[in-house]
């Protein structure tokens, strides 16, 4: 069953990643670690970091014209940063890999688990 | 003849909704479908026996039914997969011992951590505990916990759509996960209790069942694990508690607090079966926290009178508990409570005093109303009278509020 991890924080309190290279990987090694441990786990089926929610644009077409709003979906105290899609056996499992996230130190992982549209399975 | 159907199918399904439901989860795959089908056949029951008369054996009527709908609702659900006349037999053969009783012990469990899952809220995992695990229906759930029962069957069939489609394991908990998902169980068992035990007014005796159903629902867990020491505290806790039942209200339904109690009412026999089961749980590794309250209940049944109570070793005990809960300020009105008690008197006040400054007490009224006892063992009663003054503005509970009262009453007489 596939899990939608999805990364939410406060984007202001985020410290801007260090400049220094040597530092920057220092900076960047929990997530190296635990995309490789995701990885060699064999779960990971995909993920990314998001750029923050200013250079968001949200779109809908109540009419079938299509309106463009700057900035995210909602306002809110927590922002979507990033995600993972995880395959995972049960939610208890994907629960403890989102549990080892490091962002779940200072924000919070949402798991969703993605629907499945139906048909024959395979 | 129409009532006694009416009894037998209330009977069965108190008695055996859980292990109609448990083994269907596990084989139809989902909470829906299992429960839909064990919610058909009683109402099948219901039609039938009305118009028909009881049967000789309304268990195996019952196992009949529910499996009969079982397969056709599994033929239903798998249709696409294979031929019509291989399905038919495979089905048939899928259920055929569905009810036999050799997975009994596996399916109660499974069934247990699954509606206690801590991915569902507390509300739901005792709702749906109440509902399946013990055989509750929806109507009596909503009663005991004073809420509609089309919203305590709307929370129920969230928290089904939930487990069925969150792919939530309808397991046992693997050993890593074991302890945080017996927590939760725990949890979920002595709220069940809790809600009936701290009920009051007009709806205390409706929600004093919830106590037996607490208790109950520890025997099962007991008997399934029997050698947890989490449980066998939480049990024991419950038994303690429960056994002063009798004592906790007066004639005319208010509170006594456990220092003026009559002793003779507590249920001793049930005390003597708790000690046990205490002993058996403090020797777990780490010591629960059910394990040590359930120490302190023990200390307090055993006393023969509040002032020969064992406050000395409560004091510690609480303590611990403090310690444990990251210094929970109700925890440590207990402990300075004990300190008192246990012969340092002033010791108790200060450490009282220090409590009633936190932010996180203003408005618990059990704090001056505790500081208020204390004052009166000290003999300063109009220090006393203010102090229950001060719990009386903050106290709710009409229960409560009568027991402090009287309290106020008797210092102003006194003083």
């Amino acid at each position: 069953m596939q899990y939608l991890c999805l990364i939410y924080s406060d984007e202001s309190q985020m410290p801007a990643p260090p400049s220094d290279p040597a530092e920057f990987a220092a900076w960047m090694q929990p997530w190296t670690d635990y995309n490789a441990a995701l990885a060699g786990a064999g779960v990971l089926r995909g993920g990314n970091a998001l750029q923050p929610t200013m250079t968001a644009t949200t779109v809908s077409a109540p009419a079938g014209e299509a309106v463009f709003t700057d900035g995210p979906f909602a306002e809110t105290k927590e922002q979507l940063g990033g995600y993972y899609l995880l395959d995972c056996p049960d939610l208890d499992t994907a629960l403890r890999w989102a549990a080892q996230c490091p962002a779940a130190r200072y924000g919070r992982v949402e798991v969703r688990p993605v629907m499945d549209v139906g048909g024959a399975p395979g | 003849m129409r009532a006694e159907v009416q009894q037998t199918v209330a009977a069965l399904h108190r008695q055996h909704y859980r292990a109609l439901t448990a083994p269907l989860i596990r084989i139809l795959g989902g909470f829906e479908a299992a429960e839909d089908v064990v919610q058909e056949a009683f109402a099948a029951a219901l039609q039938a026996w009305h118009r028909d008369g009881l049967p000789d054996t309304p268990l195996a009527w019952l196992h009949r039914t529910a499996r009969n709908r079982a397969i056709d609702r599994y033929r239903r659900s798998v249709r696409w997969q294979a031929r019509a006349e291989v399905l038919a037999a495979e089905a048939a053969d899928r259920f055929e011992h569905v009810f036999d009783g050799d997975t009994i012990h596996d399916d109660a469990l499974r069934l247990i951590f699954t509606c206690c899952h801590p991915s569902l809220s507390p509300q739901a995992q005792i709702g749906l505990t109440l509902r399946t695990v013990c055989g509750l229906t929806s109507e009596q759930v909503a009663r005991a916990f004073l809420v509609s029962t089309p919203t305590l069957q709307q929370r129920l069939v969230r928290a089904r759509q939930k487990l069925d489609r969150a792919g939530i394991a309808y397991a046992v908990p693997e050993p890593a996960q074991w302890a945080a998902r017996l927590s939760s169980v725990l949890r979920t068992v002595y709220l069940v209790f809790n809600e009936g035990y701290v009920a009051s007014e007009g709806e205390g005796l409706l929600r004093g069942a919830l106590c037996e159903e607490g208790i109950r629902l520890g025997q099962l867990l007991h008997e399934l694990l029997p050698d947890e020491p989490a449980v066998q505290g939480v049990l024991a806790l419950m038994w303690l508690h429960h056994a002063r039942a009798a004592a906790r209200t007066d004639a005319a339904g208010d509170l006594v607090v456990l220092d003026l109690q009559d002793r003779s009412l507590w249920d001793h026999a049930r005390i003597a079966e708790a000690l046990p089961l205490v002993e058996a749980s403090l020797r777990g590794r780490p010591v629960s926290t059910y394990a040590i309250e359930a120490a302190i209940a023990a200390l307090h049944a055993q006393a023969p009178t509040a002032e020969a109570t064992d406050w000395r070793q409560i004091a510690v005990l609480y303590g611990e508990l403090g310690r444990r809960s990251g210094g929970n300020p109700v925890v440590a009105v207990s402990a300075a409570v004990a300190v008192a008690m246990a012969g340092d008197l002033a010791g108790g006040l200060a450490q009282l005093d220090a409590l009633a400054a936190l932010p996180a007490l203003q408005g618990y009224h059990w704090l001056p109303a505790a500081r208020g006892d204390l004052l009166r063992r000290a003999g300063r009663l109009p220090e006393a009278a203010e102090a229950y003054a001060g719990a009386l503005a903050a106290a709710r509970n009409p229960v409560e509020r009568r027991y402090l009262q009287g309290r106020l009453a008797a210092c102003e007489a006194d003083g």
